[in-house]
């Protein structure tokens, strides 16, 4: 599958990327498309495959299909140069222990041509590391290596960053500092992406979303669409759910009917919803509850990328039951 | 996009910030000061049984000579193996690989320098090692004229020369190794496996070498090129063995570096 030429300027434009590690297929045709001054939230439960869609953007890995369009150059076809203007790394980021956290950005400086040399103290204060950048990197906590990276980053000056679970394995204070960072990047007008396994993340620092399930994307759009799509949720309970289920699955305007612990769940608009209530008691099954079911993010994230039939039970459901 | 000569002075910058380094060189160095204090504490009787032995009391300039002929069983191989099997696969145990390959330079360029670099330690190895043998030779025996494979004698001067002419020629299978690292390094990914990999490989060669059966091998095999220098001892040169020893080993450096880089070129760089 090939970038549409519409989208060939986009920060990030990629179609159809397939990662394959022997039975395991860690991408499975993920499309994103980040639009410029895009924070985008690129979401999904941990071995989802966002570590390696990354490492295919990066030029680091090759993909068995698909392709790639930073600003429409792809890594595959043009190599480094793909990644003029993106900067950014997967996994924790990775600097030589044996030499200080200065020498390393000095390293990656002149591998990037040596423009940036000059930007090196700027890029340590930036992260607050200018005190500390004179010890080795081996002896750098998880947190300030982490912000290593975004120093070494910056100093490509790009317009596309690419971050992967930039926050995890952060104490409190740090993630703040870390989505803090982030936040003055997305301001400064920088595009953004990165990837989470935790929604409060994407929705405290992004505007656009990708949600990743075991390599597939399920949801792409802007959180608004997120919020949206989370509405509409019903839950019921009748006398007969095995034979209601049924009758729901077979109703026009019903989605996602599912068995839940507490009977059937499904999304539909209020008019279908009135038609079934119809259509179950023709069958003879009695309605004990019928109840707007407002699914939070969390819930909907949830149904996103876990397993059908083996979600667990939304936390608003297990309030429901206790009220 | 940076120069390949800025990548590889950086990855000298590495090697100098590196233990293990430290660790081949100290090899080099320590090896001519033990044979001259073996030398010094058997006081008599005659040196070692092989090319140039019988001179070590005469000219301290037939000490570095002997060291050539010792260093080439595993001395030298494992000090270029220990920078060569390493240089590729540290970045991967290390992560750094996709730090720097996500920077402004090509692959192609990071491997040059990194084989350039490697040639260069294996180099600098036989540098140091020479010049301690030189000092130390001529401590203990003095810097007399040099007597010659063919019997005859050479100046100081002239010895020098010949030296370093034939210091070029045993780098031949030294690169070889290097690149026979490399290539384990880059494949691997593992770095004591490329290390160990790289000496055995070696070790074998002589094995095979001095195996009856197996003698017709012996001209294209990498121990042979070790004693190619001697040619330069002769009086006149002999051409034919330093010859030899540049094609055959050519071959073996052209094959391996080749090969590692198409795989670092084409290769995933992704954890474990
Ligand atoms: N180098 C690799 N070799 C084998 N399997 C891998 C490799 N990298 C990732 N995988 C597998 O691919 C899947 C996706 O992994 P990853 O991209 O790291 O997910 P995430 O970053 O979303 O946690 C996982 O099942 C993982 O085990
Ligand atoms: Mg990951």
């Amino acid at each position: 599958m090939r970038v549409p030429p519409q989208d060939l300027d986009a920060p990030l434009c990629a179609r159809g990327l397939v990662k394959r590690y022997g039975d395991v297929v860690a991408v499975d045709g993920v499309d994103l498309t980040v639009a410029p001054g895009d924070v985008y939230g690129f979401l999904g439960p941990n071995g989802a495959g966002k570590t390696t869609a990354l490492r295919i953007l990066l030029g680091l890995v090759r993909p068995h299909a698909g392709s790639v369009a930073l600003f429409g150059r792809d890594p595959l076809l043009h190599g480094v140069q793909a990644l003029e203007s993106v900067a950014g790394f997967v996994e924790a980021p990775s600097f030589y222990p044996y030499l200080s956290g200065r020498k390393n950005l000095e390293l990656v400086a002149a591998l990037d041509g040596g423009q940036a040399a000059g930007r090196i103290d700027d890029a340590l204060e930036t992260v607050e590391l200018s005190d500390r950048a004179r010890d080795k990197v081996g002896g750098y906590s998880h947190g300030m290596r982490q912000r290593l990276g975004i120093a070494g980053a910056l100093l490509r000056a790009p317009r596309l960053m690419l971050l992967d679970e930039p926050a995890t394995g952060l104490d409190p204070a740090g993630m703040r500092d870390m989505r803090g960072l982030i936040r003055n990047l997305a301001d400064s007008g920088m595009t953004v992406v990165l990837s989470s396994h935790l929604l409060v993340e994407v929705e405290e620092l992004c505007n656009r979303v990708g949600i990743i399930r075991r390599g597939k994307m399920v949801f792409e759009g802007t959180l608004t669409d997120l919020r949206a799509s989370a509405a509409g949720a019903w839950q019921l309970r009748t006398t007969d759910d095995d034979v209601a289920l049924r009758v729901c699955r077979s109703a026009p305007g019903i989605e996602e009917a599912r068995a839940t612990a507490s009977g059937i769940s499904f999304r539909a608009p209020e008019a279908a919803v009135a038609d079934l209530s119809i259509a179950l008691v023709q069958a003879g099954i009695g309605l004990t509850a019928l109840t707007p079911h407002a699914a939070t993010l969390e819930d909907l994230f949830f149904r996103l990328t876990e397993d059908d039939g083996r979600a667990p039970i939304p936390a608003s459901d297990a309030v429901e039951e206790a009220a | 996009m940076p120069s390949t000569a800025t990548v590889y002075r950086w990855e000298l910058r590495k090697l100098v910030s590196q233990k293990r380094t430290y660790l081949g060189l100290a090899f080099a160095i320590a090896m001519p000061l033990l044979f001259v204090l073996a030398l010094t504490l058997r006081r008599h009787g005659a040196g070692p049984d092989v090319a140039f032995g019988r001179y070590v009391r005469q000219s301290g300039l037939a000490i570095p000579l002997v060291l050539l002929v010792f260093g080439s069983f595993w001395l030298f191989p494992l000090i270029t193996a220990l920078v060569a099997g390493d240089i590729v696969a540290a970045e991967d145990h290390n992560g750094t690989l996709k730090t720097i390959l996500t920077r402004s330079v090509g692959r192609g360029r990071v491997f040059a320098a990194k084989a350039l670099a490697t040639f260069t330690y294996a180099g600098l190895a036989l540098v140091v090692m020479g010049l301690v043998a030189v000092a130390a030779g001529g401590l203990k025996s003095g810097l007399h004229p040099l007597t010659t494979l063919s019997g005859t004698r050479v100046s100081v001067g002239r010895a020098f020369v010949l030296m370093g002419a034939s210091a070029l020629v045993y780098m031949l299978p030294l690169l070889a190794i290097a690149s026979i690292g490399l290539l384990l390094s880059t494949v691997t990914r593992n770095s004591a496996g490329a290390v160990v990999g790289t000496l055995l490989f070696s070790l074998l060669l002589q094995l095979v070498t001095i195996l009856p059966g197996l003698g017709g091998l012996r001209p294209y095999l990498l121990p042979e090129q070790f004693n190619a220098w001697q040619g330069f001892l002769r009086v006149p040169t002999d051409w034919a063995p330093i010859g030899h020893a540049a094609w055959v080993c050519a071959i073996y450096a052209v094959v391996c570096v080749s090969a590692a880089f198409l795989v670092f070129l084409r290769r995933d760089v992704a954890g474990d």
